[in-house]
């Protein structure tokens, strides 16, 4: 079983927390922080085991993790998963996250944590290895994706309502919205 | 003006995604806790509008705020309505934020129950993928046990994206609801052959999960494994299977023989790291239960470690720790294959990697011996003074205080070299674990009484260096070692060469900065050496000159803030005054000062106290005196004061005994407290004590040999031992060699001398420095050996330690889901049901656990007294209960499943396990044999070849027997089939004649009951029992039944892509053959088109996706997708399968009408009486009325069969007239109005089209015709 999931980059930021069993909020920032305290003194040469810190629990558990560029992968799992398996699978899941969002990038991961949470829906499910072919993990997310095309997405019905509201056309309406960073490429399905 | 705000607030509401979050907190870092809680105040405000997309993008955003730590159940309400939503985007969010915040004590959970019962039902695969994803994080037990049947059906869903979900989510619903696991579980067993590899990993993955914590239980699945591990090219699933024999193999030693060989095999053959490690593992498993008994298998270990040693001296640290730890399992039974690797190890041990470091660390320990101890400690304690980094350090310092420890200091030939490691130690910087080398020195000199002189000496030094140790504040942590080192001094101070300069250094000013514990025991123990200086020579210099010193310092102690310190200190001074006062009168005094300290003190094992056994007789229940009779209450109080855990010794139940008994016992005792070491004795010495049992004090204590210098100047070294050690096993061997060429000389006359002399010395060479005796712990005589009491009483998969073997009982059903429409009825009782008590007129079901459990109890009593009644009434028909089960009514029962577990005895399953265990390692014939495996080999193609092939000699015998049990176990169903048929049919026209709310549905025909009451539907009153399930085509094979459901959820979905009309069928296997290849085609009309999988042919027929053995029923789903809704609909179709024998198999063929009514195409759609107001007032709709005579069901009867039937919810009710209000899937409103007077009922309806609404009303009206 694989009992948590956690994506932080260098600096233990993180980009995306599963848990498959139950901790509070401060406990599981807790947990990051420790995380990424014992992972991130370690060298890139040295293994990618590390055996379990004292809050992610017990002798049964360890901790595997991979990592790319700024982001570290690291999964927290017992005894009964294979721990080169488990090392695999980090690398299909970085790949199939590679191939949905076209060269992954940090970037990526922090404005779309939802989509980065449903493709690894569809990896693991429960704590639980669901499906380790990359090619039927993209197909799967891509039909979902296109199934929310479909619908519109999430932004569909705001930006009708909205441009609408514009459309009314009154002088002193505020039409700056875009207030983040502009260098960033967002590949967003947002209309604003 | 107005317009304007509303516009502002709009836009604002609308302004900020997911994406604009993200970039403003990335905007404000300086600021960003508040910029966060604008922006949840702004989320806040968007959860109160109505539009369900402002919901969904605020929950999205939640999401994000709760990774960076927000607590945000506080939206949990909003989540779950989101959840509701029927657009897949907003779905799939209220999942996830449901998902990620979740959890059991979230109480909105049990408002989720019937949603995800919807998703889990939608048409569409991926809503039901998005609930089950959603739901295996956040599964309650009240959600399993609700909702196990419905996943359980999803299991055999026709797509395998919906049935790998279902399969693994199994899990979890064990996890938490325990009873489904034995209903599951035949069909959790089918998926292992589940035709897509996906689906079957899955399976693979629950079950070695399941049976990693109950191996014993999953036994009888080897065979089915083995084969899976034989056949399979999926490294995953190869993975988890040979990790599950790893776990198998200890129980059933005869397996882990069959498996060497394949394993072997994989790992020549392999290419993928992972498979060979694990299979390493494996095999490694398999020798440990094979500790003896195999011929070859030194050959197995050689390849195991050969095969390590390459992943250890691999460039990849990952191999090398993975070498590593593997290495450590064989080591436990095989040291000395893994001994000869010790460069290897010892290697590692410089690695830059910690976690490589620490895992040979670990290899070191089972690697010492008596021989090469010394060396491996040497060369951890240079890693000592090299380690940078305190844990590590301290990681070795317990490693080394491990090693020499274990087994009892088995492999220590030289105690005084341990005391000079553990006083090296105490020079570690800023340790934590001065703590336990005191205990170490503790336990050592307690324990060797031959080493008490050497470690008095060293504790000595010790105590006068204590500045040393003491002399930085950071050092806190090893101060412990002064503890033990002023014990030992004090305790055993007659070995002390010179007690007035230890005397002293304890007395030191500086000892009063150390922690009171530690002051308390100095104190004490300079009373000791006082004592000790004393007896030395009374009345000589020393003793006054110590006198002196204990008055001039002791005040010191006195005035400590440490109460002990203080405590002890002024009595110990006061005592010493009164010995002064004495010795100035000329009192001999020392031997009364010395008896103070008298006696020795022996280790107890630290389970001593548990571990005293129940003496014979003693009833710890049984009442000492009788309870007083009249109060009742007492008697409840709970008899666990006595608990059996902690015997004690007790009071004999009868006091009058005779004075020889009460001498006996007397002495018994004085005995038992001679021997307790906490029992204060009478006597000073303890030599009396050992004078039965194995007295240590009879063990001949051997000198220490005069080549070690017992004396080291300053602090000792202790690598001088290793030299020493050396010296002195050179001269043994020298010794033995002259020894033995003596022997030879003069053997050489008799015949030919034994000539492996020169070898390499074994362990038993090597004769301990010197002879110590250790002593053990004690422990309570008859104390029981077995140690069971590490288990983890909270681990929840105690629960699942079920056996699967046993065949399933009625009770063990899965509660069947059934409808929890919201309106909810009130009626009298009738009937059947008279005799029902009703308990309660609330409408509404609490859910409060506690009222469940009350309500299961009731239930549970109840659905008993009804079956008797039942029984009772059936009785003069010859009926058993075997048909109990379908008596029960069903309250609203829409979906029934019937868990079809094929009752395999088990006897029959061990006997085969047993069977396939002696036989050769070849997936054998004999599998066909065992029930599973029957459908196993049905699958195949063709078996038969197969069995001849498999043609092992010794098998052939065994195959009789086993088809003779398949033979018998299946005419067991054939009767039992029989008889049940025979019951519905006679059920059936009872009720046909007696009760007049038995219904059929859909064209008239028969239609069946099924199901159990569903336990929480208790506080509604009873219904009349009612099912859309009806027989559409029955053969001597087969039975088909058919619910024409209307499971379509997402009605704007459906009215985008055209409208789907799921049916459900259920196929039951009649026959004693087991059917296959079953295949399910319709004949497609203009208007209505059976869904086929993409890139098949218009009139291709579609595969049901699971096969029957025979008794056994499962249900399929199929999609058809319907142009117009307007009228009903009647479509031919076939059903064609494969009946295989044992010898045979035959085509057949199954032709049926499915008859689509206009009410299959109605959704139930809750409305509200406001919103139905307006509907009827849009003119809109098209009028349209029908009179019913002669109806006698009381009208909430009547309005719920309609709710039933026709899918209809109940929008307002007074007094006999209701309104009612559906929905068809393309979106046409239906509303009705319902009066009735007398025996009459008139149904207004308003429909804006008019021919459906026509056909609803007859269908309506045939319904009530029946009745």
């Amino acid at each position: 079983m694989i009992k948590s999931i956690l994506i932080f980059n260098n600096h233990g930021k993180p980009r995306l927390i599963r848990f498959y069993q139950y901790f509070a909020e401060d406990m599981q920032q807790q947990i990051i922080r420790e995380t990424f305290h014992l992972v991130s003194k370690r060298d890139d040469n040295v293994c990618n085991f590390l055996e379990g810190g004292s809050l992610i629990g017990g002798s049964d558990y360890k901790l595997i993790y991979r990592h790319y560029a700024t982001l570290y992968f690291v999964f927290c799992v017992d005894s009964s998963e294979s721990e080169l398996g488990i090392l695999d699978l980090i690398q299909v899941f970085v790949e199939t996250l590679d191939k949905c969002f076209e060269n992954v990038c940090e970037l990526d991961l922090i404005f779309h944590m939802d989509k980065v949470h449903y493709i690894l829906q569809e990896v693991v499910m429960g704590g639980m290895v669901l499906e380790t072919n990359m090619n039927d993990i993209v197909a799967q997310v891509e039909l979902q994706n296109r199934m929310e095309k479909s619908e519109g997405g999430l932004s569909a019905a705001p930006a009708r309502a909205v441009s609408a509201v514009k459309n009314m056309n009154l002088p002193e309406m505020p039409r700056n919205i875009n207030i983040g960073d502009i260098n960033i490429k967002v590949p967003s399905l947002s209309p604003f | 003006m107005a317009l304007k705000i509303v516009k502002g607030s709009i836009d604002r509401m609308f302004d900020k995604n997911l994406q604009d979050l993200v970039r403003g907190i990335r905007n404000h870092k300086e600021e960003e806790a508040k910029y966060i809680s604008t922006c949840i105040d702004e989320i806040k405000q968007e959860l109160k509008q109505d539009n369900i997309a402002v919901k969904a993008n605020a929950v999205c955003k939640l999401t994000y705020l709760q990774m960076l730590g927000y607590d945000v159940s506080w939206a949990a309400f909003n989540i779950v309505e989101v959840m509701s939503s029927s657009k897949f985007t907003y779905k799939r969010i209220g999942y996830l934020a449901a998902s990620q915040c979740f959890h059991e004590s979230t109480d909105v959970i049990m408002l989720t129950t019937n949603q995800i019962r919807k998703d889990l039902s939608s048409p569409n695969q991926y809503d039901t993928g998005v609930a089950l994803t959603g739901l295996s994080c956040f599964v309650t037990p009240d959600l399993a046990r609700d909702l196990a049947n419905d996943i359980m059906t999803l299991m055999s869903h026709t797509k395998p994206y919906i049935r790998k979900k279902a399969v693994l989510i199994m899990y979890k619903v064990f996890l938490k609801y325990p009873e489904s696991l034995r209903p599951a579980f035949p069909r959790l067993k089918e998926k292992l052959e589940d035709p897509d590899p996906g689906v079957q990993s899955a399976a693979v993955n629950v079950i070695c999960e399941l049976a990693r914590r109950n191996p014993k239980n999953y036994l009888s699945l080897a065979p089915l494994f083995f084969k899976l591990m034989t056949s399979s090219t999926n490294n995953w699933v190869l993975i988890k299977i040979i990790k599950l024999f790893g776990a198998l193999t200890p129980l059933e030693p005869r397996l882990g023989k069959k498996l060497i060989e394949p394993l072997t095999n994989l790992i020549h053959s392999t290419s993928a790291m992972s498979l060979l490690y694990e299979c390493v593992n494996t095999v490694i498993a398999v020798l440990i239960s094979l500790s003896s008994g195999m011929p070859n298998h030194s050959a197995s270990i050689q390849l195991c470690v050969q095969k390590l040693r390459i992943l250890i001296e691999d460039s990849d640290q990952n191999l090398k720790y993975l070498g590593l730890l593997a290495m450590s399992k064989i080591l436990k039974t095989h040291p000395k294959s893994v001994q000869s690797h010790k460069d290897l190890i010892l290697q590692c041990l410089d690695d830059k990697d910690e976690s490589i470091r620490l895992r040979a660390l670990d290899l070191l320990y089972g690697m010492v011996s008596k021989k090469n101890l010394m060396e491996i400690v040497k060369k951890l304690m240079l890693h000592v003074d090299k380690a940078e980094g305190t844990t590590y350090r301290d990681e070795l310092l317990t490693k080394i205080i491990d090693i020499c420890s274990q087994s009892n200091y088995q492999y220590i030939t030289n105690f005084e070299w341990y005391i000079s490691i553990l006083v090296e130690l105490t020079r570690l910087e800023g340790t934590r674990h001065g703590h336990l080398i005191a205990s170490q020195m503790l336990d050592v000199a307690i324990r060797v009484k031959a080493i008490r002189g050497f470690a008095v000496a060293q504790m000595a030094t010790l105590l006068d260096n204590a500045h040393l140790l003491t002399g930085n504040v950071q050092r806190k942590g090893i101060c412990e070692v002064l503890y033990a080192a002023a014990w030992i001094c004090g305790e055993f101070s007659e070995h002390l060469e010179n007690p007035m300069q230890t005397l002293e250094a304890m007395l030191r000013p500086k000892v009063a900065t150390l922690p009171g514990h530690i002051q308390a025991v100095y104190v004490q123990n300079a009373a000791k050496l006082f004592a000790t200086v004393l007896k030395s020579g009374e009345g000589s210099a020393d003793s006054k000159a110590a006198q002196e010193m204990m008055i001039e310092r002791l005040p010191l102690f006195v005035q400590s803030a440490n109460l002990e310190v203080q405590e002890r200190a002024s009595c110990i001074l006061q005592l010493v005054k009164y010995i002064q006062k004495l010795q100035q009168k000329d009192v001999e005094i020392a031997e009364e000062v010395i008896a103070l300290f008298a006696g020795e003190l022996n280790p107890v094992a630290p389970k001593a106290q548990k571990k005293v056994p129940v003496p014979e007789g003693l009833d710890l229940d049984a009442w000492i005196n009788e309870p007083p009779s009249e109060s009742e209450s007492e008697d409840e109080q709970p008899r666990a004061i006595f608990s059996k855990e902690e015997p004690k010794y007790s009071r004999p139940r009868h006091t009058e005994v005779d004075e020889k008994e009460l001498a006996k016992r007397r002495e018994v005792r004085k005995q038992e407290q001679a021997s307790n070491p906490f029992y204060i004795k009478s006597s000073p010495s303890s030599q009396k004590v050992y004078q039965e049992g194995p007295g240590v004090e009879h063990i001949p204590v051997v000198q220490i040999d005069l080549t070690v210098p017992l004396k080291v100047p300053g602090l000792p070294m202790s690598d001088q031992y290793v030299k020493l050690e050396e010296e002195r096993r050179q001269k043994d061997r020298a010794d033995k060699k002259k020894k033995e060429k003596k022997k030879r000389k003069e053997k050489r006359g008799g015949g030919r001398g034994k000539k492996h002399d020169s070898g390499p010395e074994s362990e038993e060479d090597i004769t301990p420095a010197h002879m110590v005796d250790i002593v053990t712990e004690e422990m309570p005589e008859n104390a029981l050996p077995s140690d069971d009491d590490d288990k983890d009483p909270n681990d929840p998969h105690k629960a699942l330690d079920i056996d699967l073997d046993k065949p399933l009982a009625d009770s063990e059903k899965l509660p069947v889901r059934s409808h929890r429409a919201a309106e909810v009825l009130k009626s009298p009782t009738e009937d059947v049901d008279a005799e029902r008590t009703v308990v309660s007129q609330e409408p509404k079901k609490k859910s409060s656990k506690e009222k469940k459990e009350k309500k299961k109890d009731k239930d549970r009593k109840k659905s008993k007294e009804e079956k008797k009644k039942k029984k009772h009434k059936h009785e003069d028909k010859g009926e058993d209960l075997l048909g109990g089960q379908e008596d029960e009514p069903v309250v609203q029962s829409e979906e029934t499943i019937e868990v079809a577990a094929p009752p395999t005895s088990t006897t029959a399953e061990v006997s085969d396990l047993d069977f396939w265990l002696s036989n050769a390692p070849v997936p054998s014939n004999a599998q066909e044999a065992a029930p599973v495996a029957a459908a196993a080999a049905a699958a195949e193609a063709d078996p038969v070849p197969e069995a001849a092939s498999g043609a092992a000699p010794d098998s052939e015998p065994e195959e009789p027997k086993d088809t003779e049990a398949e033979e018998t176990k299946s005419s067991k169903h054939k009767k039992k089939k029989q008889k049940k048929e025979k019951e519905e049919k006679e059920k059936k026209k009872k009720k046909k004649h007696h009760h007049h709310h038995r219904h059929s549905d859909a064209g008239g025909e028969e239609s069946v009951q099924n199901g159990t009451v569903e336990e929480e539907e208790e506080e509604e009153e009873p219904l009349p029992p009612m099912s859309n399930y009806c027989l559409l085509a029955e053969n001597s094979y087969i039975k088909m039944m058919l619910e024409d459901a209307d499971q379509v959820n997402d009605i704007q979905g459906n009215l985008q892509d055209g409208s789907q009309v799921v049916v459900s069928v259920i196929f039951e296997n009649k026959c004693e053959s087991f059917l296959k290849s079953m295949e399910f085609n319709v004949l497609d009309s203009l208007n209505s088109k059976l869904q086929r999988p993409e890139g098949s042919g218009a009139h291709d027929a579609l595969s049901v996706p699971f096969q029957l053995p025979p008794g056994v029923s499962n249900e399929a789903r199929f999609v058809f997708t319907m142009q117009s809704i307007v009228m009903p609909q009647k479509l031919k179709g076939t059903l064609t399968f494969i009946v295989k024998n044992e010898d045979s198999s035959t085509h057949e063929k199954l032709e049926f009408k499915l008859h689509f009514t206009c009410t299959s195409y109605l959704i139930t759609t809750p409305c509200y009486s406001d919103a139905f107001a307006k509907l009827l007032e849009s003119g809109d709709l098209k009028c349209s009325s029908v009179k019913l005579e002669g109806i006698s069901m009381p009208f909430h009867h009547l309005l719920a069969r309609i709710c039933f039937h026709h899918h209809f919810s109940v929008v307002e009710r007074i007094d006999s007239c209701a309104s009612m209000y559906s929905r068809s899937i393309q979106g046409h409103h239906v509303c009705l109005l319902v009066k009735t007077s007398e025996q009459t009922v008139s149904i207004d309806a308003k429909c804006d089209e008019p021919t459906l609404l026509g056909n609803v009303l007859d269908e309506i009206k045939q319904t009530f015709s029946q009745c």
